[in-house]
């Protein structure tokens, strides 16, 4: 599939023929922080800002969700039996998500997408969105996606990916569903552009310079890390409050709550968080992570242990950076996985007798 | 894309008062369309998700057998919100059953092996579930001897009291039901917590042996070191573990111990297993 250029006075002819077929979503800023909005029609997408302030994982896992649906008539025949809620997949598409957020989509799928069960909320919208990223050419300084298996101009999870130019932009299909929206936008030019992708990438690479140190945690004893002295260092300023967890595009835990008013009810999904202590509270009262070093633990170990033992497909965290800039408290995910990576390193040095 | 959410409806059928202090009860459940019990085909171990609309839903042991068809059912103690809401619900009402979910006890490993069963209090249920499993005519011949510790507080705590009594009258499993203490003069059985009455009276574990292990951690945590007395390795020790679920498929998170999770990967864990896990549960 060839690299299509799109002129400045195309894009919003082309984003507007888009609506025809799909329903556009896009960052939308405010002066303070954009999101991942849906588009009224004649709104563009804001492609000037670093990165929106929560992921956009809202676009197929929704912070609130109805699941299910049901009566509590006494008069219904059918009273008390749960129904699948009506739900809305027709095409939609996001103009101008980082490919930070795309990639971790996929890591994503590897919880919702499997072998035994498929969650259909999940997977029927990402499967009705077409994801058209925008590559970063100026990254944040929080931006550390280079070596967690990311990057300004990583494809993995998207559908286009575009990179702008002084005169429009470049747009490089990257599946049929990206090649079928840049038909249906009526963008066509052609253009031999190869070459002047691969050195804007090279050079956006470059511009990040913060890293993520999580070479040794996959040959890492998990108990080990797990009984590492530093927990305590490490959570002692934290304070529970979920802002990592909801602002993280790779966290995916969730609640389910019924929600029932006299004659009917639904069955509905939140966001939740391993940092709040009701997470795992048993009905009894015990609580198998009943204090904070034990959920921070939680989250850190699942992030860079956890995952890496369960899918072999590195670490669950894209290097975007959220965490970093938004914790009130300062945990900084790169300094955690430093401590456990050279304690991993340093235990198998000892083995390897080096 | 089948929705592994949405809940089989079924028809409360029966409803029994297991014990004396009326906080657990037995639920036996008919699918409202027949066709939905082939789809909920199940193994002795695994468990459910009981689901009420308008109130939520609890994950609960299978205590009916593969070998019994026609229903399943369920015991429960009152506790939270939707078994005290369940407990107040009458034959004739309709509600959900999602699974079977989970694994298993691994049966097939155990053909041909000695079984020994140690249960506690009301985590009998997928014990009594895999004991009416292997007494079946046609399962009885896989397995070598067949030994059960079974122990509540009184009695009257005793989870299936008609079927403990048929059992101990048979000679191809041999029971040792205790209580915890009692005052009744007739009582014929033991007395003494499950690990003490377990080192008396279990077999020695060896390679054609497996213990499976259900019941409250202080059980659990006292049965351990018998069993190791006893011979039995830590991969031939199983154990049903319990965390708080939602999803019960391995999508929602919060059942995890280190890489596995209780729902989908568990219940059901060797006690090695569980060395190499951390014990969040």
């Amino acid at each position: 599939m060839k690299v299509i250029k799109i002129d400045k006075n195309q894009w919003s002819q082309g984003l507007e023929q888009l609506r025809n077929a799909f329903r556009l979503f896009g960052p939308v800023g405010n002066g303070k922080a954009s999101s991942i909005q849906e588009l009224a029609p004649g709104q563009a997408p804001d492609l000037t800002f670093a990165n929106t302030r929560l992921s956009p994982k809202n676009l197929v896992f929704p912070q609130s969700e109805v699941m299910l649906n049901y009566s509590l008539d006494p008069d219904d025949p059918e009273r008390n039996i749960l129904k699948e809620a009506p739900k809305d997949y027709a095409p939609r598409a996001v103009i101008g998500m980082r490919p930070c957020d795309a990639k971790a989509l996929s890591l994503v799928k590897m919880n919702f997408d499997t072998d035994q069960y498929q969650d259909p909320y999940w997977l029927n919208l990402y499967n009705a969105t077409t994801f058209v990223g925008l590559a970063c050419d100026a990254p944040a300084s929080t931006c550390f996606c280079t070596t967690a298996g990311c990057g300004p101009y990583h494809e993995e999870g998207l559908d286009v990916l575009l990179v702008s130019q002084k005169d429009g932009y470049l747009a490089k299909p990257l599946t049929d569903k990206g090649d079928q929206l840049l038909k249906a936008a009526g963008w066509s030019q052609a253009a031999d552009a190869d070459k002047v992708i691969a050195d804007a990438k090279a050079a956006a690479e470059a511009r990040i310079v913060s890293k993520v140190e999580s070479d040794s945690l996959r040959a890492a004893d998990t108990m080990a890390l797990y009984g590492a002295p530093f927990w305590e260092d490490i959570s002692f300023a934290c304070l529970n409050c979920g802002t990592c967890t909801f602002s993280c595009p790779t966290c995916w835990c969730f609640d389910i709550q019924d929600e029932a008013y006299r004659k009917k009810g639904v069955r509905i999904r939140n966001w939740d968080s391993c940092m709040f202590p009701i997470f795992t509270v048993h009905t009894t009262g015990h609580n198998p992570r009943d204090t904070k070093l034990q959920r921070v633990r939680q989250r850190f170990m699942h992030k860079l242990k956890y995952f890496v033992d369960k899918y072999d497909q590195g670490i669950m965290c894209v290097g975007c950076g959220r965490c970093v800039r938004q914790c009130p408290v300062n945990i900084d995910i790169r300094r955690v996985s430093a401590m456990m990576n050279s304690m991993a390193s340093a235990a198998q040095c000892a083995v390897g007798g080096k | 894309m089948e929705n592994p959410y949405l809940p089989y409806p079924v028809r409360i059928d029966d409803i029994v008062v297991e014990s004396e202090d009326r906080n657990l009860k037995t639920f036996k459940f008919v699918f409202l369309n027949p066709e939905d019990e082939q789809k909920f085909a199940y193994r002795a171990g695994q468990f459910a998700e009981l689901s009420i609309a308008g109130v939520g839903e609890i994950p609960i042991g299978i205590a009916s057998s593969p070998v019994e068809k026609g229903f399943i059912k369920f015991t429960v103690n009152k506790a939270g919100v939707v078994t005290s809401h369940l407990h107040n619900m009458q034959v004739g009402d309709v509600m959900g059953v999602r699974g079977p979910l989970g694994n298993w006890y691994p049966w097939d490993m155990l053909e041909g092996k000695n079984v020994l069963i140690v249960g506690g209090g009301f985590a009998f249920t997928t014990l009594r579930s895999s004991i009416i499993y292997m007494l079946d005519p046609a399962n009885r011949k896989k397995f070598k001897n067949i030994n059960v510790v079974y122990g509540a507080r009184t009695p009257g705590m005793l989870l299936y009291k008609d079927e403990l009594i048929e059992w101990e009258k048979r000679d191809d499993i041999h029971m040792h039901i205790t209580v915890d203490g009692t005052k009744d003069p007739n009582w014929k059985y033991n007395v003494g917590f499950v690990p003490p009455i377990t080192e008396q009276k279990a077999p020695q574990g060896d390679a054609d042996s497996y213990a499976i292990v259900c019941g409250p951690p202080i059980m659990i945590k006292f049965t351990q070191p018998v069993l190791e007395k006893l011979g039995y390795d830590h991969d031939h020790i199983i154990l049903s573990l319990e965390n708080r679920m939602k999803c019960g498929i391995g999508m929602c998170g919060r059942c995890g111990i280190g890489r596995e999770l209780v729902c989908k990967d568990g219940p059901v864990f060797t006690l090695a297993q569980i060395n190499r896990t951390p014990r969040e549960y």
